[in-house]
């Protein structure tokens, strides 16, 4: 193709899990499309969210989850770390804290989504942290370890406030893995397990939630559906929903709402959470056709994961493209999600899905390492969940695809029901 | 699958979701009503429903959060009027599909 003369300004907000994946996807364009790529992000440590929730656990610690984000950035992309003020879509720019003003033409918005405790009234106060955790920040999962290491046993409630929240299936491994804690130290007796959902059942897809809702029962720990939370009471020690139900706890354990950044609220881009809307297929943000949005931040009805940042990733580096060559968005996005779900003694399950194909049993085609196994708690599964830590920092946050993994739910392996 | 609702044959899903919204009338969501437990939609009822449906029409991905937010009822009041689960039972009241916001 011919050489597009004048540079474009590409603009990543946001150097987390998705926006380091597609900058290092859009370095490789650089020179062949005059791209100058900018990424911005206010923090200076880069997290690997999936280890947090091995951490209140005592598996891993400090070194295995933070790295520094500047690390991954690649080479040829600038790296601004400050806080941002504000997207302003009508000039094309937007605004640092420090008040310096940074013009684009394509806007990649990558600023994921947090934990907002504050959202549930009386969850934060004297006993936050304290018997009141959550294990979505790097804090609160050190928090939670110091909390569980003399635990004396008791009421633990593993709840879910509301839905969306990043990574579904995590409220599940944590009930697993604590089950499994316990048991370690002999005392599972002395603790009774309840997980409280706003779903139906364990899960939203029917399969999935039969076979893991199934492994809630076997491990003797109880399930409260249907929940939707209005308060808690410090004072009681209990959850009370806002019809009037309540369960009580001496240890809780919560997922706060997610919301999207403060800062797409304060520039009117996000819907009441915060999330951005966003064509769920091409990744374009509704009504703006030079903003594209990547990972936790938009609200297409994906799982909010890293494994759906990485196969977006492949598909808006094609859009992208098209977008600079000025032809259709022809890649198209799925939905797919690829978790590995930790059920405790040594073991996990793979659940591999998309926005129409449901989680199902049978086994994911990876040759040479796999096939794993779907929905069905194997060691060679939980292996593969630990590797992902070295996959996660040395192949996906440099840009790298997987072999043999592409975008696409694969149907090769599923039992799929008519 | 075919299912007789108030006198009139339409497609609903595995869960009794309509899968096509142009089938739904104020009938059908008085009988779909009845069968969750709710015998008497009164104007509070149909004023959500029609919210509902307005909002899916644009294409809305709903959640409970934004029904509390609509300035109509607050969440307490929505589980007041449609209890168990509020949304999927008004929505399924509302002849639209079950939300997406679950995952």
């Amino acid at each position: 193709m011919e050489q597009i003369s004048s540079r474009k300004k590409i603009l990543i907000l946001g150097a987390g899990t998705a926006g380091t994946m597609i900058a290092n996807k859009l370095a490789n364009h650089r020179t062949k499309y005059g791209l100058d790529i900018t990424l911005v992000d206010q923090a200076s440590e880069h997290y690997y969210q999936p280890g947090f929730l091995f951490i209140p656990f005592g598996v891993y610690g400090r070194e295995d989850v933070v790295k520094r984000r500047s690390d991954f950035i690649p080479r040829g992309v600038t790296y601004i770390q400050n806080s941002i003020e504000k997207i302003d879509t009508t000039k094309k720019e937007i605004v640092l804290h420090i008040g310096e003003v940074l013009p684009y033409d394509i806007l990649i918005i990558a600023t994921g989504a947090q934990v907002a405790p504050e959202q549930i009234p009386n969850l934060i106060g004297d006993r936050w942290r304290k018997n009141m955790h959550e294990f979505y920040t790097f804090e609160g999962a050190n928090a939670l370890y110091n909390t569980l290491k003399d635990w004396p046993g008791g009421k633990l409630v593993i709840h879910i406030s509301e839905m969306p929240i990043k990574c579904p299936v995590a409220p599940l491994e944590f009930s697993f893995l604590a089950d499994d804690f316990f048991k370690k130290k002999n005392m599972r007796d002395k603790v009774e397990i309840t997980y409280v959902t706003p779903l139906s059942g364990a899960f939203t897809k029917p399969e999935a939630s039969r076979v893991l809702g199934g492994m809630l029962s076997e491990r003797n720990i109880k399930l409260v559906p249907d929940f939707s939370i209005s308060e808690v009471d410090a004072k009681e020690n209990i959850i009370r929903s806002y019809d009037e139900k309540t369960v009580p706890f001496d240890l809780l354990v919560t997922i706060p709402p997610n919301m999207g950044d403060a800062l797409i609220a304060r520039s009117g881009l996000g819907d009441e959470l915060n999330f951005i809307p966003t064509d769920k297929n091409t990744l374009q943000a509704t009504g703006h056709e030079n903003i594209f949005v990547i990972g936790d931040a938009t609200n297409i009805p994906a799982s909010k994961a890293g494994s759906v940042a990485h196969f977006e990733a492949e598909i808006l580096e094609e859009n992208i493209l098209s977008f600079l060559e000025g032809k259709p968005l022809s890649a198209k996005f799925d939905g797919h999600a690829n978790c590995y779900v930790e059920s405790g003694d040594g073991k996990a399950l793979l659940v591999d899905f998309g926005y129409d194909i449901e989680p199902v049993e049978g086994t994911f085609p990876l040759p040479f390492i796999g096939p794993f196994s779907l929905l069905k708690p194997t060691v060679i599964n939980h292996l593969g969940k630990l590797a992902f830590r070295y996959i996660y920092w040395n192949v996906l946050m440099r840009g790298l695809s997987i072999p043999f993994v592409g975008p696409g739910v694969p149907l090769a392996g599923k039992k799929i029901k008519k | 699958m075919l299912k007789t609702i108030a006198n009139k044959e339409v497609d609903v899903n595995e869960e009794g979701y309509l899968t096509n919204k142009g089938d739904w009338n104020e009938d059908i969501a008085k009988e779909i009503a009845k069968e969750l437990g709710i015998n008497d939609l009164t104007e509070k009822h149909w004023a959500v429903i029609k919210w509902l449906r307005d909002q899916d029409a644009g294409g809305t991905h709903l959640s409970i959060r934004q029904v509390g937010s609509s300035g109509l009822v607050d969440i307490k009041e929505f589980y007041a009027l449609f209890p168990g689960g509020p949304l999927k039972n008004a929505s399924k009241i509302a002849g639209i599909m079950k939300p997406m916001s679950c995952l």
